[in-house]
């Protein structure tokens, strides 16, 4: 791929110096450019990722040791369910829009989003969702403390939060479908010439589609929770057995739009990755159109596979084989991927620096989680890892080391990008391999744990399992500092360092039209589009 | 190219028609959520799937009683949260022949000083045996009222049929007394 425009940068500022970044802070209030709405959900992303991790820390801190020390089990039910749903709707999702915001016009060559005021509207709303979240934190009663599954009857004897936790869901989703229509209609209209859907960057394809479950599923989620709310203040029944509604049903309509929403929560980290290993492997990524049909078919597999979440709450054999089935066979596409990502590596002339360790990481250690989740696709086996820290070991393993490794990598990958300067590169893979080693300390023994019957949510267990417990704070408390390093290593970058060159990794300008503007790109970029040969 | 204005009034409708087509979509599945309620509902009621019962009497009627075979029906009682009743029945378990009917006594008793109105919900396991199981007479197809300190007998008259399919050797059918006193009856959702 390549843009045969010239950059036209040399002569931006004299033509555009009136469409420069406004000053001072109604800057951010008001702006309507790609780049800086992307910063802006970087950075609330990172803010929400500390905050959330300090309630991991919470938690770890409990599970140190056997019996109750430091929280009482209530408060520790708020921090399991808010560390959830801070990190799920705060912490990943605004990382990936942000980075979608920051690099999809610039990978496509537009000059911006398609929608730029519904951009602004669409990353605002979110400050005022999770200030409403946070504020939970002090109502009567406390926060949310039923899971973020929430499921009925236990989420309706939530206090008084339970307003604000559904209208924060309803915010949040809002928000997601707007920033999903302004990607969507991104990359439909607005693609450089020359730039057809297959040769769009993997990230830009994996982030459609998302945009596409986004869409379909978040509705679902809205209304699901409505009638949590109609059932707890307005009578109704949807849920409550006595007035002839079924509780099960929460827990479909929740998992109709919950299975599609990790893959939400995945899928971009696979376009990151498929993106930066090609790079280091200085060679073109294997099997690309098998990439976007995997992501595809991962896409839509998700739509029929959601009871594998509840096969514990009773279902006819039949429905039970058929889930079962249908999530195996996501482990086909999900292997293409794997199998592309080595190929590309396969006889590259390698380099390793941060973000390709990050990328290395993700791909052995997403591929571990994916197979934990394999053992419990099947439905017989999953009764006895159901709601044990089985299950919590797997989806940490996929979402910590697999979208939480992405956004680092891509963090890394871009950064010399976004702030023209390179970062630390010694500290870079300080931060990785503290990162790697102590996510594995923090996440490996749990395995162990739910095999062993440790259940999840509760604050206290039996002294068989202090060990691996303890373990697993410690490997949590080094993880959670380590990350202060990252930002350190951000605000180090954005700050000044080395200059970054224009395509910042060497033979980069072949993978990307990203890398033919320069580093940091104007606030205008790609006024005039590029040619895509 | 040559006309960017041009251009930019087709990039803007193309805009416009994208998103009034997800915009749509999306409330589609916002409704779709609702739509699944009553689906879920007639979905599961003739297949079985949750275990849930029609709430209708079926009428008594003879049938081939099939004395070869013998079902375990067993009995369970449940109240939800405080709800203030003393609940239990007589036979906790019965064996029974596919086709014959079949009379449980229940015992309800209220333990405060006030009326308690309470509703009683009906589960059965395997839930694919629920569409075998046939009430005649049910204290489930009401609400129930109890006086202060009031004890009543609740018989169940039921009957399985014969075409219990052959994997099925035990049945349990489950109450679960709701009070619903301090609510007015709500239309249901069903």
């Amino acid at each position: 791929m390549s843009a045969s425009a010239a950059t036209h940068d040399d002569h931006h500022d004299d033509h555009h110096d009136d469409h420069g970044p406004a000053k001072g802070f109604m800057r951010w209030v008001y702006t309507t450019n790609h780049k800086d709405i992307g910063t802006l959900y970087m950075i609330t992303s990172l803010i929400m990722f500390m905050i959330g991790g300090a309630m991991a820390l919470v938690i770890r801190l409990e599970l140190f040791e056997p019996g109750m020390q430091y929280v009482d089990p209530g408060f520790f039910n708020q921090m399991t369910t808010l560390h959830a749903l801070i990190m799920v709707f705060g912490a990943v999702m605004p990382a990936f829009a942000g980075m979608a915001n920051w690099m999809i016009p610039i990978m496509i060559g537009a000059p911006d989003m398609a929608l730029p005021r519904l951009n602004n509207w669409s990353f605002w709303l979110l400050p005022f969702g999770f200030v409403m979240l946070a504020s939970t934190l002090f109502m009567e009663g406390g926060a949310p403390a039923a899971g973020w599954t929430l499921y009925p009857p236990l989420v309706l004897q939530t206090g008084d939060s339970f307003p604000f936790t559904i209208f924060t869901i309803h915010i949040l989703g809002i928000s997601s479908i707007m920033a999903a229509i302004n990607i969507i209609t991104t990359v439909l209209n607005m693609r450089a010439p020359g730039m057809t859907m297959m040769k769009l960057p993997l990230f830009v394809w994996t982030w459609v589609i998302t945009a596409f479950l986004l869409i379909a599923v978040m509705p679902v989620f809205a209304g699901a929770v409505t009638m949590l709310l109609t059932d707890k203040y307005f009578g109704t029944s949807f849920f409550n057995a006595a007035g002839g509604g079924d509780p099960v049903l929460y827990q479909h309509l929740f998992w109709f739009f919950g299975h599609p929403e990790v893959y939400i929560l995945i899928l971009p980290s696979f376009g990151i990755i498929s993106q930066i290993i090609p790079t280091f492997a200085r060679k073109p990524l294997f099997g690309y159109s098998s990439m976007v049909y995997a992501t595809a078919s991962i896409g839509l597999l998700s739509f029929v596979v959601w009871a594998h979440h509840q096969y514990t709450v009773g279902m006819p054999i039949a429905g039970e084989l058929y889930f079962t089935y249908a999530t195996m066979l996501i482990a086909v596409p999900t292997g293409v991927k794997v199998f592309n990502w080595i190929s590309t590596m396969w006889r590259g002339s390698m380099t390793f620096e941060t973000p390709m360790l990050f990328a290395i990481a993700f791909v052995m250690l997403f591929t571990m989680g994916g197979f934990t989740g394999l053992m419990m696709s099947i439905s017989p086996a999953d009764l006895q890892y159901h709601d044990t820290y089985f299950i919590v070991a797997h989806f940490h393993y996929v979402l910590v080391p697999g979208s939480v490794f992405a956004l680092m990598a891509g963090t890394y990958y871009w950064l010399p990008k976004w702030t023209g300067y390179m970062y630390d590169e010694r500290l870079g893979k300080l931060h990785f391999w503290l990162t790697t080693i102590s996510v594995n300390v923090t996440f490996f023994p749990q395995h162990f744990l739910g095999l062993a019957g440790m259940p999840r949510r509760i604050p206290d267990y039996a002294v068989q399992f202090a060990e691996f417990n303890a373990w697993s704070s410690v490997g949590a408390f080094v993880f959670g500092f380590s990350q202060l390093l990252f930002i350190y290593i951000i605000i180090k970058a954005v700050r000044g360092g080395q200059k970054a060159t224009d395509e910042v990794w060497e033979g980069a300008s072949e993978h990307g039209l990203e890398w033919q503007l320069p580093s940091p790109p104007p606030y205008h970029s790609w006024i005039t589009a590029p040619f895509v040969k | 190219m040559t006309n960017p204005h041009t251009k930019d009034n087709t990039i803007a409708r193309s805009n416009r028609r994208i998103i009034v087509i997800i915009v749509l979509v999306a409330l589609g599945m916002f409704g779709l959520g609702f739509a699944v309620v009553p689906l879920y509902n007639v979905f599961c009621e003739v297949t079985g799937l949750s275990g849930k019962i029609r709430a209708e009497a079926a009428i008594e009627k003879p049938q081939g009683v099939d004395e070869s075979r013998e079902v375990t029906m067993e009995f369970v009682t449940a109240l939800n949260q405080d709800t203030p009743l003393n609940f239990r029945v007589e036979t906790p378990k019965l064996k029974i022949h596919p086709g014959q009917y079949y009379t449980v006594r229940f015992h309800a008793e209220n333990l405060t000083d006030q009326v308690v109105t309470a509703r009683a919900i009906p589960s059965v396991a395997p839930g694919t045996a629920t569409q075998f199981l046939e009430k005649v007479e049910c204290f489930c197809f009401s609400e129930q009222r109890f006086e202060p300190h009031q004890h009543r007998v609740l018989p169940v008259r039921f009957v399985i049929d014969a075409a219990l399919p052959a994997e099925i050797r035990d049945i349990t059918l489950s109450y679960t007394f709701f009070d619903i006193s301090n609510k007015q009856q709500n239309s249901s959702t069903r």
